[in-house]
């Protein structure tokens, strides 16, 4: 006991530290450690001797800036483009703002957008596109900082939000003599709108399919879940043959719908289905004790889900949603099976061309890049969002 | 002797023969009781004698399948309007206190409030506030309830019942889940609320508790109530053998 | 409230939109009128669009002949039903989803461990590898493996591996396996070796539960099952392996034989090959799926506390027994629903099969809704194809799963 003053100056033995010590404890801890890395590096170094050969010597490169316009937005026509960049440019605003006035997740966000935009303005695109990108990381800038701390804009911001989704279609659809048909939708611009639009309209069919599940009413019940178990039972584009085949069928006589807005549709459907299964998971997850202490305090059951139930439900399961997010994302490419251009099927077409056949690597490769960022960027934001939330420490 | 001086002789819950099944397990067989208002009742028995679901049937948190529960003059039936006429007359506070995580424990107390009494959100803060205050944790009104502890919780919950200004407050084991440290802090408080006149009925093992505060002990064993009580004559003079058994095991430790 | 008239009851009468028995069935009722009414609506308008149409609903259509033909699978000529040919599509789907579980479970969960491997270098390359290959529509990955295949080269200038494999632009031929002269033969060895097992396990099972245990109370006596499977795991198997190996020996001939791809005229005959459909399809499920699977695999193992590889260790076992005794028997309950479900969406995803011009089950029922115009009853049958195959597999994996969890409680 009286040697406690000693003992506390004494020092750790000396220990190794720095990049050898990193390289040891690492890569070359045990023997079979070491083989596995010494493969590692053997394997490295040939694919990325390969793919850089081939980047850099082989590949035709000609044939993405040639094609860069129908890639990004199909056959929009260009003197009707200022509509997609005005949309653009009003995103970009409302995405400054929330960034400045809701700071944490909002602002990962922003960054994460902000980030895209910035490697666009760095890769050798077209000097128009990059004009865009760098205006827009301007308004998202200045907008954050304007934005900053107002609280009392909350409310307008929101607003706006909801506001921004009619504004984006009729924006880009036009009207009277400037109206750009969906045929013309493709690119780039349809796959994002395909996405934004699966994911809004499927988030709250989805929240009622789960509710519809979990019911004690024995029909609604089972006809939610025959719904959710045949949806997820067979592959989308089984659904989305129907839905170009079938619907007209059932549909009354003169009836037609757009070919963009039965993609759509069926998107939302589909993914309706995955995103109950998700919420019901988050549902299933509450004890039974919040439920009853709602009803104690005499909320009806309608309350009871929407301030005690589905807040929590859904913040347990945003992981699984973002999840959901993303595969919807990438499955929009399966909408060409039934005729629409988006970014795969813009590619296919362009590959169908004589003058640049034979260039599927490049091509496909260029796509998978675009995807990537996307998809990558949403698991990103979904990753941050898990570490705040604490999910899983408890 | 338990102060009855706020007891008087109107009802305010009737029972009669009160029958609850789970599938085939007959859980409550035949209730029948009387509580009157300002009467602080403790409700013991071994676990799986159906004290809990008995509190519980009261504001039908589980469906009584035959006889009658009436609750301030209203009767718990099959009527949508009375379930929550009744839930709003009754409190409760459960064991595992049950508040919800997601909102502030302030939020916690002023959901009932707003969304079911239609009050203001400024009213319901205030009187919020000041429950918390007559809790002793008006400093935690913005912490959520994960950061305080199991005692402050149930001290919330306490409150969170208390804010829709029930005549009858039902408590489901209220100590079980806490730290022995903590007992005593949410036992006080609820003897404050004795004191104020309030209708209590308590579901406790805390023999100390009940001999203080209760003007009678029901002891339950296999759905029925085989025994009832003033504290003197259920402690000092039990008459039946189960009741015996009991008393001498609660008070060994 | 009531504090006047406490002692007046208010039961007596319930008005019927406040009671909650009726409530209750009249919501019901709603929702079921309003799904017949919507399904009368669908109907009605089918009816209107068919004979708009001018199709005739009926699957007397699939007696005739198809006049298509299929590029792979089980023999199938022209001349031949739709019934058949929709037959020859379920089976392709179901040999792809097979094969392409295989190779995506063995993939995955290579790098599901690789992404927990305490070597860095390894770690990091496991990491790319699932981020890449998961945040990529499989479209797009199956397109782009099918694209490589059009610049391997001719048959004559195949990529061949130790002369059994063999990769040109129709496809890949590979040596394998085959029944051979000998095969009959063993097949007796193999009969007679099963029915001597059988014989000796029940024998056992007899044994051990009347003599053996004859001292014990009757309670703590085994069951006869668990005997049987005991008797089934301790004397049945390697009875059977011992006459099945006798077997080999004696037979005169070879039971089996492996075959090599050989070049003969322009192609390669002998052993197996997948055409270049297959292939594409194959690498591109199978690689897609493993980003899932390997996932899985890490957060599943990750997901058993650390308190129990502590525990485990304070035990004294040794870290490969920690794994093997303690972490794996966990993580397998965790990792089989998320698996499960990875397995069903490769057998989905084998639908994009159309896209290259694999016939599965969907590109089969395409082509006969294209050449009949039957689309209804096509399309039902394509997704009856599909639930089936969804839900049995799900239905054995629940099973599976109850059966390991109920051991681990």
């Amino acid at each position: 006991m009286e040697n406690l003053a000693f003992t506390q100056e004494v020092k750790p033995p000396n220990t190794q530290k720095g990049p050898v010590k990193w390289l040891k404890d690492n890569l070359f801890s045990t023997w079979y450690n070491s083989i596995l890395t010494c493969l590692g590096l053997v394997i490295l170094f040939f694919v990325f001797k390969s793919v850089f050969t081939w980047v850099f010597t082989q590949a035709n490169w000609k044939v993405i800036p040639a094609n860069l316009q129908i890639l990004s937005i199909g056959s929009y026509p260009l003197e009707q483009i200022w509509r997609v960049s005005s949309v653009i440019y009003g995103l970009a605003v409302l995405l400054g703002l929330s960034a400045g006035i809701w700071n944490g997740l909002t602002r990962q966000i922003t960054v994460a957008i902000g980030c895209i935009g910035a490697i666009i303005l760095l890769l050798p695109f077209h000097i128009s596109v990059r004009e865009h990108a760098l205006i827009a990381n301007v308004i998202i800038a200045v907008c954050f900082a304007i934005g900053r701390d107002r609280d009392n804009w909350k409310r307008w911001v929101v607003i706006g939000w909801v506001l921004s989704f009619p504004w984006t279609m009729i924006m880009l659809h036009g009207f009277g003599a400037d109206t750009v048909t969906t045929t013309n939708w493709g690119g780039l611009l349809l796959t994002l709108i395909l996405a934004a639009i699966g994911i809004l309209a499927c988030f709250p069919l989805g929240v009622l399919l789960a509710l519809g599940r979990r019911s004690q009413l024995p029909a609604i019940r089972w006809v939610s879940t025959i719904y959710i178990e045949t949806v997820r039972g067979v592959p989308l584009i089984t659904l989305l043959f129907m839905g170009s085949l079938l619907l007209p069928i059932f549909m009354p006589g003169d009836f037609q719908l757009d070919k963009v807005i039965r993609a759509m549709v069926v998107l939302t459907l589909f993914s309706a289905a995955y995103m109950a299964e998700n919420v019901r998971g988050g549902l299933q997850a509450i004890p039974p004790g919040q439920v009853e202490a709602a009803q104690a305090v005499g909320l009806t059951y309608p309350k009871t889900m929407l301030f005690i139930d589905l807040p929590q439900a859904l913040r347990s399961v945003i992981p699984a949603i973002v999840g959901q997010f993303i595969a919807l994302f990438k499955d929009t490419s399966l909408v060409s099976v039934v005729g629409l251009l988006d970014l795969l099927g813009i590619g296919r077409s362009i590959l169908g061309n004589p003058d640049w056949q034979g260039l599927q690597p490049e091509v496909y490769l260029f796509i998978a890049v675009i995807y990537f960022i996307f998809c990558y960027a949403m698991s990103f934001v979904s990753q941050k969002v898990e570490a705040d939330l604490g999910i899983g420490k408890h | 002797m338990a102060e009855n001086e706020n007891t008087t002789n109107d009802p305010i819950i009737i029972c009669e023969d009160v029958h609850k099944w789970f599938d085939d397990f007959h859980v409550l067989k035949g209730i029948t009781t009387t509580f009157k208002k300002g009467e602080k009742a403790v409700i013991c028995g071994p676990s799986g004698s159906g004290k809990s679901t008995f509190i519980r049937t009261i504001n039908h948190l589980e469906e009584h399948q035959r006889g009658t529960i009436i609750v301030d003059g209203i009767e718990l039936s099959n009527d949508l309007r009375n379930i929550n006429l009744i839930r709003q007359e009754v409190g409760m506070v459960f064991q595992q206190f049950n508040l919800f995580p997601h909102l502030t424990n302030l939020k916690n107390i002023t959901l009932g409030p707003i969304q079911v009494r239609k009050m203001s959100k400024s009213a319901a803060e205030e009187a919020a506030l000041a429950l918390l205050e007559r809790m002793d944790i008006a400093d935690q009104a913005y912490k959520y309830p994960a950061e305080i502890s199991g005692g402050q919780q149930q001290r919330v919950a306490i409150a969170r019942a208390l804010a829709m200004e029930p005549k009858i407050m039902l408590f489901d084991e209220p100590t079980s889940a806490l730290d022995p440290e903590m007992i005593s802090e949410v036992l006080d408080v609820m003897r404050e609320l004795a004191h104020s006149g309030m209708t209590m009925l308590v579901v406790t093992h805390e023999m100390g508790f009940a001999r203080e505060v209760a003007d009678r002990i029901m002891f339950f064993d296999e759905g029925v109530v085989i025994e009832e009580a003033a504290p003197a004559d259920f402690f000092d003079n039990p008459q039946h053998e189960r009741t015996k058994l009991f008393i001498s095991q609660t008070l060994q430790h | 409230m009531m504090e006047d008239n406490s002692h007046k009851i208010l039961s007596d009468k319930i008005p019927f939109y406040r009671d909650i028995r009726f409530l209750k069935v009249f919501f019901q009722i709603l929702f079921v009128i309003g799904i017949i009414l919507l399904t009368g609506f669908l109907y009605v308008n089918m009816l209107n669009g068919l004979s708009r149409q001018g199709i005739e609903l009926g699957l007397n259509f699939l007696n005739s002949e198809a006049g298509f033909e299929l590029s792979e699978g089980i023999d199938f000529e022209p001349s031949e039903t739709y019934l058949k040919a929709f037959w020859v599509g379920i089976v392709n789907t179901i040999k792809i989803s097979i094969i392409g579980i295989f190779c995506a479970t063995v993939i995955g969960f290579f790098f599901g461990i690789a992404r927990l491997s305490n070597n860095w270098l390894i770690r990091q390359i496991a990491s790319v590898y699932v981020e890449c290959f998961r945040n990529i529509p499989l479209l797009l990955q199956i397109l782009f493996w099918y694209a490589l295949t059009r610049v391997l080269p001719v048959v004559r200038e195949s990529i061949s591996f130790f002369n059994s494999i063999f990769i040109n632009n129709r496809g890949v031929y590979f040596a394998f396996v085959e029944r051979a002269d000998g095969f009959n033969a063993w097949l007796w060895y193999l009969l007679s070796g099963s029915i001597l097992a059988i014989f000796v396990v029940l024998g056992f099972a007899a044994f051990r539960y009347f003599f053996r245990f004859r001292e014990l109370q009757q309670t703590a006596r085994p069951s006869f099952i668990s005997n049987i499977t005991f008797g089934a795991k301790w004397a049945a198997a390697p009875i059977f392996l011992i006459v099945a190996i006798v077997g080999w020996f004696l037979t005169p001939e070879q039971p089996f034989a492996v075959t090599r791809p050989a070049l003969q005229g322009f192609n390669f005959v002998g052993g197996m090959s997948f055409s270049p459909e297959f292939s594409a399809l194959l690498i591109g499920l199978a690689v897609y799926t493993s980003a899932f699977i390997a996932e899985v695999v890490r957060s599943g193992i990750q997901a058993v506390v650390r308190g129990q590889r502590e525990a485990a260790r304070a035990v004294g076992l040794k870290e490969s027994q920690v794994l093997r005794l303690v972490v794996i028997p966990q993580a397998i309950p965790i990792i089989v629903p998320p698996l499960t479900s990875q397995y069903l969406n490769l057998a989905k995803n084998s639908s994009l099969a159309i896209f290259i011009g694999f016939p599965d089950l969907f590109m089969v029922g395409e082509t006969m809704i294209n050449q009949t115009g039957q689309s209804i009853p096509v399309f039902a049958m394509i997704m009856v194809s599909y639930l089936i195959m969804s839900l049995t597999t799900s239905a054995f994996m629940n099973w599976y799963n109850r059966r390991i969890t109920r051991v681990g409680k």
